[in-house]
């Protein structure tokens, strides 16, 4: 029963893994666009949240609220102000400026924060677990990331399917010219769609700094496990990531589980390696090309 | 229009021929051998700490050069070279220490360990494009490192001592690595020229241009990919292994760690994409700030990156690519000119071989 | 007097070193319908391109209603009344016909036009509306770009090559609609390789050649043979 356990366990760091993937999923499909510095972004999320809650000393939910505020502004100016003069034919640019923005943030967050772990304090809640049956129970936490996850990709495909704004967004995705014979300026629909992103991601790097400890190097392999994700669960679909997301999660904890502490991080890269070289378009991919 | 009119009308044409190298090239020759004569005897009359400070100086040299061939001409931007850099140094300690070889031969040796990982990985990863594929060299990066860290034989976490260099005599070692590094610095520049005057080169130049218009002309893609590929890890794995002589620790971390994309990049950027001067130039600027700034460690590097960010959105061509525009200035001779025999049998000002003009969806 | 809609005024295109566009000058009144025809490669999509903006003159002036309109973006002229089905159709393959006509509004004027009577012109899409539009044949996704630029309420229609490739039967049954639009009140400007059709809807012709307007006229005034030289530059 042990295996059922880890596997659940898996399951729910799968959401987190989505939840981090949601947002390079999305800013990929509307402007074609990979930002090497989305899990810095979240990181540095997880560390405003910690320096409001610190330091202003509110409570956690309207830090998580307001830092989720910040993180959508600095998107919207962060794309419409440098990201999207580097967008055009040249496909180097936009990697190697978010990379030097990766960089940035690092360096940033170590001298101001020091390059020390911390952790964000939630209270009761990160320590009680519901019990399933004698040898398996579940943290409420981890749930309530996971459900996250689940409702915020609801959300998402619902806007994208309904709304005025989330049709533009499929169309820009569509033909970025005939979008703008539509009347749509590519330039904001960028700024907002990497704003999106970027609260997306705030949120899930405040759930991270809740669930474990973080650190100002923490960001590379936020941006590692959320492209594994995407890429196993396809191009073009939001519920994909989630299931890669829980591929992800759940390879890594059984391998955790087989052969100990070190080895759950490299199951967990393996499966990805065996899934791009078997089913490189991932498991549920709506488009075709990349 | 009635054509004979127009055929009478014509002047005869110039002769012309196609030539790579202007009178400035051969000065730039006499001029780099000169230099590297130098180089080659500081050992002669510098100190060791000066030397060991010059090996770094030539790995970021090799390094750029190779970063820049997989980035800037073939379009592989790769966050994961420090894969082969490690797999490089560990190949050094396997080699030297395990195997018993002479270190300095087994330096050389070292970078077909990094070519055996890079060799198979390649058509995994060649699935992915643009900034997914960067990602994806560098996971290959970290399985590497976690694997090199987990096994106890390569001395998981902590790392090993390479004692085959070690054992060496001081001046030999710290001079012989010297003149290795120097030699490793020296053969990338000399494989990258030479690479881009093969045909290799000229795909290559198709494909960094537009890979599906080259591919459907008859340029194999995947092939000239593949080889930018393993000669950069070869390269890598070769500057891993002089590494790991000069500093004759191995660690996991240390070697396996993005900084050297980091360094790599910055130096390109600043330099210049897509030539081979610019990283030279780069890899010149980037040391000189090294030597004073790196106390300053965490600011220097945040100050880097804003710098790489400003000039990577507003000055892409990097330095050189200033430079190139103002004076006209190239190094290397490795495009063709288009070169007219006037009567004063000067070189004409040369058409260079013009880039495609932006192509619009139509006309 | 007819108000003139648009003009322009020695305009000049490049794309890179190449021009495409060679001082080209003319004037459309309201209500018109203006033909551009000529080989591939004359200028003709570029010019459409210009007027609706995505393309920018390198000297030169668009005037729409007298006002120069080049510093307005391409998105900012739908809402001025100005709408391009380009060449090729580009519709949104993962959108549905209803949503690809929704999106033709997003930007547009508020009007007659809706679905319903985009489905009224086009009786063809009515069954399709819940499609993706990427399944759709050639005619039936000409037919809904056709609606979706009515669906901004332009002033201005501008229709590049809508003929190409497409079955000749289908061909027909567009430009019955196109007919309807003629009467409508928009003024049009339509460009098309195939000479045939497109003269027996417009008011005024004006032939393309290398980037310059190399003949021009009412159908009635032109004879075949002068047509036929001014298009090949004979």
């Amino acid at each position: 029963m042990v295996w059922a356990n880890v596997t659940v366990q898996g399951i729910l760091l799968g959401g987190l893994y989505a939840l981090f993937a949601t947002g390079l999923a999305l800013v990929f499909g509307v402007m074609r666009m990979v930002n090497l510095a989305h899990g810095d972004l979240g990181i540095l999320a997880a560390f405003i949240a910690l320096f409001i809650v610190q330091s202003l000393g509110l409570p956690l939910l309207w830090a998580t609220v307001l830092t989720i505020a910040i993180m959508f502004i600095l998107g919207y100016v962060l794309q419409r102000g440098l990201l999207n003069f580097t967008l055009g034919t040249d496909d180097t640019r936009p990697i190697v400026v978010t990379f030097g923005l990766s960089i940035i943030i690092q360096n940033a967050l170590i001298l101001k924060f020091s390059a020390d772990s911390q952790g964000l304090d939630a209270g009761k809640i990160e320590n009680i677990s519901i019990k399933i049956s004698n040898q398996m129970s579940i943290g409420w936490f981890p749930l309530i990331v996971f459900l996250t996850a689940v409702a915020v990709i609801a959300v998402l495909e619902l806007f994208l399917a309904r709304a005025k704004l989330g049709r533009a967004f499929r169309a820009t995705s569509d033909d970025r010219e005939a979008a703008e014979l539509m009347g749509i300026n590519n330039k904001h629909i960028y700024s907002l769609a990497m704003a999106i992103a970027l609260a997306i991601v705030a949120l899930a790097g405040v759930l991270l700094a809740i669930r474990t400890t973080f650190d100002p190097t923490q960001g590379g392999f936020r941006l590692i496990y959320a492209f594994e994700a995407v890429i196993m669960g396809g191009m073009g679909s939001m519920w994909g990531t989630l299931a890669g997301g829980i591929i992800l999660g759940v390879a890594q904890t059984l391998g955790t589980q087989a052969f100990g502490a070190g080895w759950g991080l490299v199951a967990g890269h393996l499966v990805f390696l065996t899934v791009l070289a078997v089913k490189p378009s991932g498991f549920f991919a709506k488009t075709v090309t990349a | 229009m009635s054509t004979p009119d127009v055929a009478k009308a014509a002047p005869a044409l110039p002769g012309f021929r196609i030539s790579r190298s202007t009178r400035m090239h051969k000065i730039v020759l006499v001029l780099s051998v000169a230099i590297i004569a130098v180089l080659a005897a500081v050992p002669l009359f510098a100190e060791n700490a000066f030397m060991r400070n010059m090996v770094t100086f030539f790995t970021l040299v090799a390094l750029a050069q190779m970063w820049n061939l997989l980035a800037g001409y073939a379009g592989l931007v790769s966050i994961g070279q420090q894969a082969y850099i490690g797999l490089g140094a560990y190949g050094l300690w396997l080699i030297g220490d395990v195997l018993g070889l002479n270190p300095f031969l087994a330096v050389f040796l070292a970078g077909l360990l990094a070519v055996a990982v890079a060799l198979p990985v390649a058509p995994l990863i060649f699935r992915l494009r643009g900034g997914y594929f960067s990602i994806g060299t560098w996971v290959i990066a970290e399985v590497v490192r976690l694997i090199v860290s987990n096994i106890q034989a390569t001395g998981g976490g902590s790392g090993k001592t390479v004692l085959s260099a070690a054992r060496l005599p001081i001046e030999t070692r710290i001079t012989g690595t010297y003149l290795l590094a120097l030699a490793v610095a020296l053969g990338a520049i000399l494989l990258v020229y030479f690479l881009l005057r093969s045909r290799t080169g000229l795909a290559l130049t198709a494909i960094r241009d537009n890979d599906i218009a080259a591919q459907s002309s008859g340029v194999n893609v995947f092939r000239s990919k593949l080889i930018v590929w393993v000669v950069a890890a070869y390269v890598c794995g070769v500057i891993g292994a002089v590494v790991a002589m000069n500093l004759l620790r191995i660690q996991p971390a240390a070697a396996f760690t993005i900084n050297w994309t980091a360094y790599a990049l910055f130096i390109v950027v600043i330099g210049g994409f897509g030539t081979i001067e610019g990283p030279i130039i780069g890899a010149v600027i980037y040391f000189a700030l090294l030597q004073s700034l790196s106390q300053y460690g965490t600011l220097y590097m945040l100050l880097l990156g804003i710098v790489a960010v400003i000039m990577a959105t507003v000055a892409p061509k990097g330095i050189w690519g200033f430079i190139v525009k103002k004076w006209d200035i190239h190094l290397f001779p490795v495009s063709r000119r288009l070169v007219l025999d006037t009567p004063a049998d000067q070189d004409v000002k040369p058409a260079e071989k013009p880039g495609p003009a932006p192509m619009a969806e139509s006309v | 007097m007819t108000d003139v809609v648009l003009e322009l005024q020695d305009v000049d295109v490049f794309y890179g070193d190449f021009q495409a566009l060679f001082k080209v000058s003319f004037q459309v009144e309201d209500g018109m319908t203006f033909a551009f025809i000529g080989a591939n490669g004359g200028g003709k999509s570029t010019l459409l391109r210009t007027i609706a903006g995505l393309q920018r003159p390198t000297s030169g002036h668009v005037l729409f209603h007298g006002e120069p309109v080049d510093q307005y973006p391409a998105h900012t002229r739908v809402g001025m009344g100005i709408a391009l089905v380009p060449e090729g159709r580009r519709v949104f393959p993962s959108l549905t016909v209803r949503e690809n006509l929704l999106m033709g509004a997003y930007g547009g004027r508020k009007g007659d036009w809706n679905v319903d009577s985009v489905v009224e012109l086009f009786p063809l899409l009515k069954p399709l509306l819940k499609r993706g539009a990427g399944s759709l044949s050639g005619g039936e996704q000409q037919a809904m770009a056709i609606g979706r630029a009515l669906m901004s309420n332009p002033e201005l229609l501008l229709l590049d090559e809508v003929s190409l490739g497409l079955a000749p039967v289908v061909i027909k049954r567009i430009y019955e609609a196109m007919v309807q639009l003629v009467g409508s009140g928009h003024t049009i400007l339509v460009v098309e390789q195939d000479v045939g059709h497109v003269l027996t809807v417009s008011d005024y012709v004006a032939c393309f050649l290398e980037g310059r307007i190399s003949l021009e006229g009412k159908p009635a005034d032109l004879s075949s043979e002068a047509i036929t030289a001014a298009y090949f530059g004979m």
